[in-house]
């Protein structure tokens, strides 16, 4: 295996753990206002995030600088040329993490109420942001033939990207109404439980919607011929699954298919994208490869040396985080809540 | 304003509101390792409530460090896309190492710390505050590595059009960034020092438990001492190896505009509307090579002769950084510096049990002190940076030559002053929120109430009541 390839895969692990885990935390932010009818109970819903989201975002930044690292031409034109879609995220996340610290620091319902609304809007923004610059992405960007990004700044805005943001949205609200169906206790769980249910169909048809709209819009079909239908069937029969598993009322196999789901999301993108890592729609050979947009050789094998030393690592401890918080939450232990 | 230059202020904005929150989470979170540790290891309960308290003050200073550092990651791609693909290879190293060995490892075991009070054993517990402190102590060097190669550039080969990593060691042990390390780590110190300092005595002007908050206004009072000594040493020894490295960012914070042997120190100098002249100085005979060489002797370039010099290397060009800026941002860094070493000084005389009953007045101003440690780290940084002008990697890459070419100057008018007005909320909240917390005083004594948990037993406590045993 070659260290482009192996980087390749390592920056798509990246961003499906990301996808996995922050994937819950922003259905989890999304949800929380409509299932949580009161103060102790939004707080419940919060909790199940509390000790994780942080780390979780995490999966972001290293993302983000691993491409720097290892792609650094694929950063720079993705970086640039997605920056009003960026510029959102950046708000969105800023807003979403301040407000998780803060709700609870001070008791007037107005106060919290205004940091809700931020912690609602914040997941959903970042979670469209992030759905619509990976369609983009995997349908063609204007870059020219120095790696550099010559669109304007209205191109990341159109109707493709808003049904990938939704299609994305979508995904991630149920991953996180099956992840509070299986952290929360009691009603709270049983509500989070219904949500997940009729949440189910909505993601379904937008997924579906976003399929056909990826098979029509990019050359997937075309590259990678019949074996590209492995991809939106494996989509689809994750979707399948959790609603199986939610009518025989399984919430942590839901759960696992959900995060199942999650993660094919980001591979079938990663696959589809391969070898290129930025679509040039100006003309095809334009397009940066994971040759063309590497860093040099002794780079990627110093990263790799940090990178097997390492992740197996941040993923034991955090793994080992998620497991000292097993524990299912209720409205009324105040031990552990936000 | 062209999108450099808008680029440059939203760069240069980001970076300093960044650092408002990053040196003091970085000496506090060692303050709470040591308070929590004396609790581990048997030294009782008060130590336990200490560690709460200013743990507490730390998460709210951390959550903002945490959402306005991702900004930073992300602007050197976005408005800086040039640059991005022609350092990437040497500098998204440090960066890409610093998200997985050090953010991963704070944020993971600060979640473990506030929520884990009762999930795990004392040692535990206060073994993953230390880890926290571990990683952000190391995303501080990481960072500044990356940092350094920008203003120092090492192990490093220009090919194919851009510089590639050729010795990771060398980058990872340049002497500017081990400088760089030493001295802003030590700044984090004296900025956690004057913290703790300033609300343990706003506290014990009060007489709210004045054991507990003893305890730290005399360890803040010991570690401030040796942090501030430890940033002027720090700061010597790191303007001595830019004079050598960097001679026209040195030339600019003296404001020497001629090569001189021996070189006047300039206490208070005029410049002319530019911003790059000296027009008049009040000069120390000889004091510059005396800070320099440690003798009255020794020479010093000036910012004329590095100009011809680097035209004759590089080409035609301006390549002097806003002499006055720096020139005024070095003495007011240092001038700080001077006065938190004697106030540190004067708070560990302060701090003996006999003297504290006595000079109450001067407990009621300490809070004040809290500020001088910011506006230290703040012209500091400036001072760097701008320092670094012309260029974005000294010597390589200039930064007019480094800015996106897609950006339109509306857009990033747009972006600035939305991270603008988000960041002056975000601000206020902090401010607000912290002080509300460092009044509140220590978590009541019941070990069954569970205030690192955030959750503040809020229902029951109410403003000016809370926490007091």
């Amino acid at each position: 295996m070659n260290l482009n390839l192996l980087w390749f895969v390592l920056v798509a692990v990246l961003y499906a753990g990301f996808f996995l885990l922050e994937g819950f935390d922003f259905g989890v932010g999304m949800l929380m206002p409509f299932l949580g009818k009161n103060d102790l109970e939004r707080r419940a819903i919060l909790s199940t995030i509390g000790p994780h989201w942080d780390a979780n975002e995490v999966w972001l930044i290293t993302a983000g600088g691993a491409t720097f690292a290892a792609f650094p031409r694929w950063y720079a034109a993705l970086f640039s040329g997605f920056y009003p879609v960026l510029l959102l995220l950046l708000l969105a996340l800023i807003a979403r993490g301040a407000a998780i610290e803060f709700r609870s620091r001070l008791p007037g319902p107005r106060w919290r109420g205004a940091w809700d609304g931020a912690i609602a809007i914040g997941s959903l923004v970042a979670a469209g942001t992030l759905g619509a610059v990976f369609g983009d992405l995997l349908r063609g960007t204007p870059i020219d033939a120095a790696g550099m990004y010559r669109g304007d700044w209205l191109s990341p805005f159109n109707l493709y990207s808003l049904i990938c943001a939704a299609a994305a949205v979508s995904l991630f609200l149920l991953h996180g109404a099956n992840f509070l169906g299986l952290k929360l206790e009691g009603e709270l769980g049983q509500r989070a439980r219904a949500a997940a249910s009729r949440l189910w169909f909505a993601a379904m048809m937008l997924v579906i919607g976003f399929l056909a709209f990826t098979f029509l819009q990019t050359d997937v079909a075309g590259r990678l011929g019949v074996r590209s239908l492995l991809l939106p069937l494996g989509m689809i029969l994750g979707i399948l699954m959790i609603g199986y598993c939610l009518r025989r009322k399984r919430d942590g196999w839901a759960f696992l298919f959900g995060g199942a789901t999650v993660v094919f999301y980001a591979a079938a993108f990663f696959l589809a994208l391969f070898p290129r890592v930025m679509v040039s729609s100006l003309q095809t050979d334009f397009s940066l490869t994971i040759y063309s947009a590497a860093s040099s050789d002794y780079t990627l094998r110093v990263m790799t040396i940090v990178a097997l030393l390492f992740v197996p690592v941040v993923v034991l401890y955090q793994a080992w985080s998620y497991w000292v918080f097993r524990k299912r939450i209720g409205t009324d232990r105040e031990e552990e809540s936000y | 304003m062209d999108v450099a230059t808008l680029s440059r202020l939203q760069f240069a904005i980001t970076t300093i509101y960044h650092f408002f929150f990053v040196p003091l989470t970085v000496g506090l979170v060692w303050y709470v390792v040591i308070l929590e540790a004396a609790y581990a290891f048997g030294k009782g309960e008060v130590y336990k409530r200490l560690a709460q308290f200013w743990g507490r003050l730390l998460v709210i200073n951390f959550a903002v460090g945490v959402v306005t550092g991702i900004v930073l990651e992300f602007q050197f791609g976005m408005n800086w896309s040039p640059f991005a693909a022609y350092v990437g290879d040497v500098f998204g190293v440090p960066l890409a190492i610093e998200a997985l060995l050090t953010f991963f490892l704070e944020s993971t075991f600060l979640g473990i710390w506030i929520f884990g009070w009762k999930r795990l054993s004392r040692g535990m517990h206060a073994a993953a505050i230390g880890l926290v402190a571990v990683g952000s102590t190391l995303s501080v060097f990481w960072i500044l590595t990356a940092n350094a190669f920008m203003q120092h550039p090492v192990g490093y080969v220009i090919r194919s059009g851009r510089a590639e990593l050729v010795d990771i060691l060398a980058l990872a042990t340049n002497p500017r960034a081990l400088l760089f390390f030493w001295h802003t780590i030590s700044a984090g110190f004296v900025t956690a020092s004057f913290f703790v300092l300033g609300i343990s005595a706003w506290h014990l002007a009060r007489g709210t438990d004045g054991e507990a908050f003893r305890i730290s206004f005399r360890l803040s009072a010991m570690v401030g001492i040796l942090a501030t000594v430890m940033v002027v040493i720090a700061g010597d020894a790191q303007s001595k190896y830019v004079r050598q490295v960097q001679p026209m960012a040195a030339a600019a914070s003296e404001g020497l505009m001629n090569t001189a042997d021996p070189a006047p120190f300039s206490v208070v100098a005029g410049f002319d509307s530019s911003g790059k002249k000296v027009v008049w100085s009040l000069d120390i005979p000889a004091g510059l090579s005396l800070l320099y060489f440690m003798q009255p002797a020794g020479t010093v370039e000036g910012i004329n002769q590095l100009q011809a010099q680097y035209t004759a290397t590089y080409g035609p060009g301006d390549y002097s950084p806003m002499v006055a800026l720096d020139y005024w941002m070095f003495r007011i860094m240092v001038g700080v510096g001077f006065l938190m070493v004697a106030l540190t000084a004067y708070a560990l005389y302060l701090g003996y049990p006999k003297t504290t009953a006595r000079w109450p007045r001067w407990l009621q101003w300490t809070p004040l002190g809290i500020l001088l440690p910011y506006l230290a780290n703040t012209t500091g940084w400036i001072l760097t940076e701008n320092g670094r002008q012309p260029w974005i990697v000294h010597g390589l890459f200039k930064t007019e030559n480094a800015v996106s070419p897609n950006l339109v100057p509306g857009m990033v008018v747009a972006s600035l002053v939305l991270f603008v007005s988000f960041y002056t909320v975000l601000l206020g909240v902090d401010v607000f929120l912290l002080a509300r917390s460092a009044k509140m005083g220590l978590p009541a004594s019941e070990t069954e109430t569970e205030p690192g948990s955030k959750s503040l037993p809020k229902s029951a406590r109410k403003p000016g009541d809370g926490g007091k045993a």
